[in-house]
């Protein structure tokens, strides 16, 4: 398929907020990327199956009442669960970035490792520190290959802005929940040292304190993502903290996981 | 209630028991006109005259004459002060200024920056969260009610001590550490959630803010001058948009203009709002639409004074009159009285006008967005308001007479204070004295403050406030580049002293002035645009306003040499308790721009082996100083500005910076040159070795050459091989090259003798970053 024939929708409920910069960062490589409130979906207006591509972006959708993610979760669930399956069967991606990931994770859409749950598997408990912060971190790529958004990418920094981002696994079950999520090849970003070593929870590599480390999983498919650090606010090396020192020649590290997004739709389609 | 019989004496009780705020000579002026209408006053007219007669509303202070203790007279101090500035500079990039909800300068073709700065300090020290996150909404719905986009926030904060003992906490009030927490919770909480980054700000400690907390709250955003509507026409509809009407912020206007005392908490905590950011994110989206698609004629906010100001204004602009039917307004609470309905300061709400052609669309797009909106009644010609609450007329207002002149007039005495000029005693060094000054309170490192800050969202923040190698360093100024197609830059900055008002309110505002265009130019800003917010006490009280006077004519003096219009501005006054006033404090903030932001300069040195450069002359200003602080010494002589010079080498700068001749530039204020070297130094985890012999001076004394805070000066690092050109490009100015930077991680500075500062760069910085980690 032609890129400019690609349609990728960005979903958002009241309080998504980081929906231009995420347009953005798709629209740059030729192809389409609306701007959907969710009430146009539950209305009817507009299908889901008109797109290629689904990313619900970063922001406090529905004020993240509850819990971070949960309303906006739950109506997708109720209102497009379905559909968003045979959106996957499809071969069609999923993209949740920080508020997104919250949402996917309490859809129960992720870690799926059995199938869409009726509970979330995982959790995004509250930061170690108690506080929303806001900082640039290094992510390695731990994925073996089954990740459709990482592929070819090893170690990239970009920002994390979450008061909610700590990786929880089911009570008194973590490693035996991690090694399920290794062996189908879930894990895909963890938080790392500037070297690419691992962070080992320690602050502030590991801003959140994440159970081993986790900053974003896939589904077994490798076509839905979630991630709590902003690819897209690492997409030019201007909006790097440090690019008075470093430079700005290429691209910013959040660039190649939407490029691959691109090209595995421009093959498949 | 029998205003036409009531005696002078009965007219002051009633303003008192009715919490209107108002004085002897306004409710006369009241009595008077409705002697001739033959009528008493509704409770809906008498509380409407209230809020657009407060303080918070019409500045009757800063309109008033003053009458000075030597005899002079002023007429009207804002027009003769930062009025005037603006008015002579007669700026072509000016587009809007002082009129609207915020100033606006011109940007990029029909994309033009509106800025504006608010305080919401009563309500912080009641409510510290509530108080501080309606702060943060209440501005970014200024820049709303200019049709602008919002892009991002600053905020600057003055507290007491945060380690005051708990006894001395006066009753009734809160400690200073449960205000700093929960105020800087409440702006990072409205910031964050609307998706707004917060980019710029400071926090200041003083005594004089126990029970007065000071909040200002900033907004930049992004008008289309081919899309500003301002001009109602009768027939059109005045359209309530967003959150529904309550009890909550009734009388907020008034009571910004009461001093606080132990009962406040009880009496006043109605006149707090509650704010709800998600909210004001889905009214901002279906504005922007509203704008794109031309459907409205004009807007407003609802902030203090709530339907009241905001129909009576919008009426008085466009000189026509408007019907409104009160009971339209869907409420928090059941049986709210009609008057209530109108003043209520209930937060998320705005007013715009609509030709009654595009009222479905216009309403239809707020149903998209969840958000309701509500058709009042009509603009109607004349000017009269007649408010209607179920058929009833509740009110019968001339916006002639709401809005006619309020002159009053204001006693200032002229105080300069006098300490004793006792020099301190010499050391053999200083590193102690450094050591302290860069962990007191007033210079440490805020990043556990700004980190809860979200600076990045929007993915426009290009120079961030923390910089350098660990990305932990002082920024002097935000830049955005808010344009995905343009290279174009805004630089955001702010100066603010309060340590020098307390000797010398002129020099607190000159080097307020300054430092916040300093601040911009060391980052690369030119064409700097002004605001002005001022927080004093009580006005009534001549002393307070001779220093509020001394202010504002350094405003116009400095900002003219300096050619830097006031596009907007807002004083708060009564900040008082029972403990006294705040200590006179004048923010500036600062609008630049950039044409290039791949040009913006860093704070942090970037490589060892560098030439070091100080631009600007050093004095003996050491009153107020940081110096003097930590040693509780005190001195008449804080800092001036010489604006003919300064203004030479801001330009010089800005030239060198286009030229890319300068790799860091950091500007020097509290701590004085000391304590901006360690910065850098430790910014860019590279050493710093420097001389004081060189420094360009009067005859002084070395630790006053150190840590005197003269304004108007720069550290710059220039790239070894580019040395030469530099100079050249400095040439007529005064600068001097006073050392290098090394591979050793030690900041050294040299005296005649001996070494003053030797110290490595872990120690300094870890001084500066414990105090608040």
């Amino acid at each position: 398929m032609n890129v400019k024939d690609i349609e990728f929708c960005i979903i958002r409920a009241p309080g998504t907020n980081c929906d231009t910069e995420t347009s953005y960062s798709l629209e740059f490589f030729g192809c389409n990327a609306s701007v959907i409130h969710v009430n146009k979906f539950f209305r009817g207006d507009i299908d889901i199956k008109s797109f290629h591509g689904l990313v619900i972006p970063g922001g406090f959708s529905y004020g993240d009442h509850i819990r971070s993610g949960a309303i906006l979760g739950k109506l997708l669930k109720n209102n497009l669960g379905e559909s968003l399956l045979d959106f996957v069967d499809e071969g069609k991606l999923i993209l949740g970035i920080c508020n997104g990931f919250q949402v996917l994770v309490e859809m129960g859409i992720l870690p799926g490792i059995k199938g869409f749950t009726q509970d979330p598997t995982i959790a995004l408990g509250k930061n170690i520190s108690n506080k929303f912060e806001d900082r640039w971190v290094y992510l390695r790529n731990d994925n073996e290959g089954r990740c459709i958004f990482s592929k070819g990418i090893k170690l990239v920094r970009v920002p994390v802005n979450h008061g909610e981002g700590k990786v929880i696994l089911p009570f008194g079950r973590e490693e035996d929940t991690l090694k399920k999520l290794i062996k189908k090849d879930q894990v895909v970003f963890r938080y790392a040292n500037p070297d690419g070593s691992s962070a080992n929870g320690n602050y502030p590599f590991n801003p959140n304190s994440s159970f081993s480390d986790i900053a974003g999983i896939c589904d077994p498919s490798g076509q839905i993502l979630g991630m709590m650090p902003h690819p897209e606010k690492a997409f030019h090396r201007i909006t790097y903290p440090d690019w008075t020192r470093t430079g700005l020649d290429g691209m910013g590290d959040g660039y190649w996981i939407f490029k691959n997004m691109i090209d595995y739709l421009k093959n498949k389609f | 209630m029998g205003i036409l019989d009531a005696s002078d004496k009965e007219l002051l009780l009633l303003s008192n028991e009715k919490n209107l705020s108002l004085s002897r000579s306004e409710m006369l002026k009241i009595k008077k006109y409705y002697i001739k209408l033959q009528r008493n006053p509704t409770d809906l007219e008498l509380e409407t005259l209230a809020q657009t007669w407060s303080e918070h509303c019409v500045h009757k202070t800063f309109t008033s004459k003053v009458e000075l203790n030597d005899g002079q007279l002023i007429d009207n101090l804002l027009k003769s002060t930062i009025f005037r500035v603006t008015n002579e500079l007669n700026k072509d990039w000016c587009f809007s200024v002082f009129l609207d909800n915020a100033g606006i300068v011109d940007f990029d073709g029909d994309i033009a920056i509106a800025f504006k700065v608010e305080t919401h300090n009563h309500p912080s020290s009641l409510e510290p969260f509530g108080g501080a996150s309606t702060g943060v909404g209440g501005v970014i719905r200024d820049i709303l009610g200019v049709w602008g986009d919002p892009i991002a926030n600053t905020n600057v904060l003055c507290f007491g001590p945060i380690d005051l003992p708990y006894k001395q906490v006066p009753h009734g009030f809160k400690h200073p550490s449960f205000v700093f927490s929960y105020v800087t919770a409440g702006i990072g909480s409205y910031g964050n959630n609307i998706g707004i980054p917060t980019v710029n700000g400071s926090i200041f400690f003083d005594e004089s803010y126990i029970c007065n907390p000071i909040v200002f709250c900033g907004s930049v955003g992004l008008v289309k001058k081919s899309r500003y509507f301002t001009k109602v026409k009768p027939g059109d509809v005045p359209l309530l948009i967003g959150g529904k009407t309550g009890r909550d912020g009734i009388h907020g206007v008034t009571f910004a203009s009461a001093i606080l005392n132990e009962n406040s908490e009880e009496t006043s905590v109605s006149a707090v709002q509650i704010g709800d950011p998600i909210e004001e994110e889905k009214i901002k989206r279906g504005i922007m639409l509203v704008r794109d698609l031309g459907l409205a004629t004009a807007i407003t906010d609802l902030g203090g004074g709530g339907l009241s100001s905001a129909v009576g204004e919008t009426a008085e602009r466009s000189r026509c009159g408007c019907e409104i039917h009160l009971d339209r307004v869907s409420l928090k609470n059941p049986n709210m009285e009609p008057w209530e309905i109108w003043t209520s300061e209930s937060q998320e709400r705005m007013l715009i006008s609509v030709p009654s052609e595009n009222l479905e669309r216009v309403i239809e797009i707020f149903e998209d967005e969840d958000v309701e909106a509500i058709p009042l009644g009509e603009f109607i010609r004349g000017t009269k308001l007649n408010i209607y609450y179920n058929g009833k007329i509740e009110g019968n207002l001339d916006t002639d007479f709401m809005f006619g002149k309020l002159k009053i007039k204001r006693k200032a005495n002229i105080l300069k204070p006098k300490f004793d000029m006792k020099p301190l005693k010499t050391q053999k060094e200083y590193n102690q004295d450094l050591i302290s000054i860069l962990s007191s309170p007033n210079v440490c490192s805020k990043e556990s403050i700004i980190r809860t800050y979200d600076h990045e969202v929007k993915s426009i923040t290009v120079l961030k406030p923390l910089q350098g190698i660990n990305c932990d360093g002082p920024g002097d100024a935000a830049v955005l580049k808010p344009l995905p197609d343009s290279w174009k830059g805004i630089a955001i900055s702010n100066g603010i002293n309060p340590e020098y008002g307390k000797i010398d309110p002129y020099r607190m505002a000159a080097s307020a002035i300054d430092e916040a265009i300093r601040n911009n130019i060391s980052v690369g800003g030119r064409r700097i645009a002004l605001l002005d917010n001022f927080s004093w006490g009580n006005p009534e009280n001549p002393d307070c306003m001779g220093s509020l006077t001394m202010a504002a004519q350094a405003c116009y003096d400095i900002a003219l040499g300096l050619d830097t219009p006031f596009i907007s501005g807002k004083d708060s006054l009564y900040n008082e308790s029972n403990s006294g006033p705040v200590t006179p404090t004048l923010l500036i903030s600062a609008l630049g721009i950039l044409p290039d932001v791949r040009k913006a300069i860093s704070m942090d040195i970037k490589k060892a082996g560098n030439p070091i450069y100080i631009i600007g002359k050093t004095y003996e200003e050491l009153g107020g100083s940081h110096y003097y602080k930590i040693n509780n010494h005190q001195a008449n002589n804080p800092p001036n500005v010489n604006p003919l010079r300064a203004k030479g080498s801001y330009d010089a700068i800005i030239d060198a910076i286009d030229h890319r001749l300068i790799k860091s530039c950091h500007d020097l204020s509290e701590g004085g040159l000391a304590v901006g070297a360690a910065e850098m130094a430790f910014a860019g985890g590279i050493g710093l070795d420097i001389g004081l012999t060189k420094v360009p001076k009067t005859h002084m004394r070395e630790d006053h050459v150190m840590f005197s805070e003269s304004n108007s000066r720069f550290i710059v690092e220039i790239d070894r091989k580019k040395a030469d050109k530099f100079e050249e490009f400095m040439n007529g100015n005064v600068i001097a090259c006073i050392g290098k930077t090394t591979k050793n991680k030690d900041l050294i500075i040299r005296g005649m003798s001996s070494d003053l500062i030797k110290s490595d760069l872990y120690t300094l910085k870890e001084a500066w970053q414990r105090t608040l980690r």
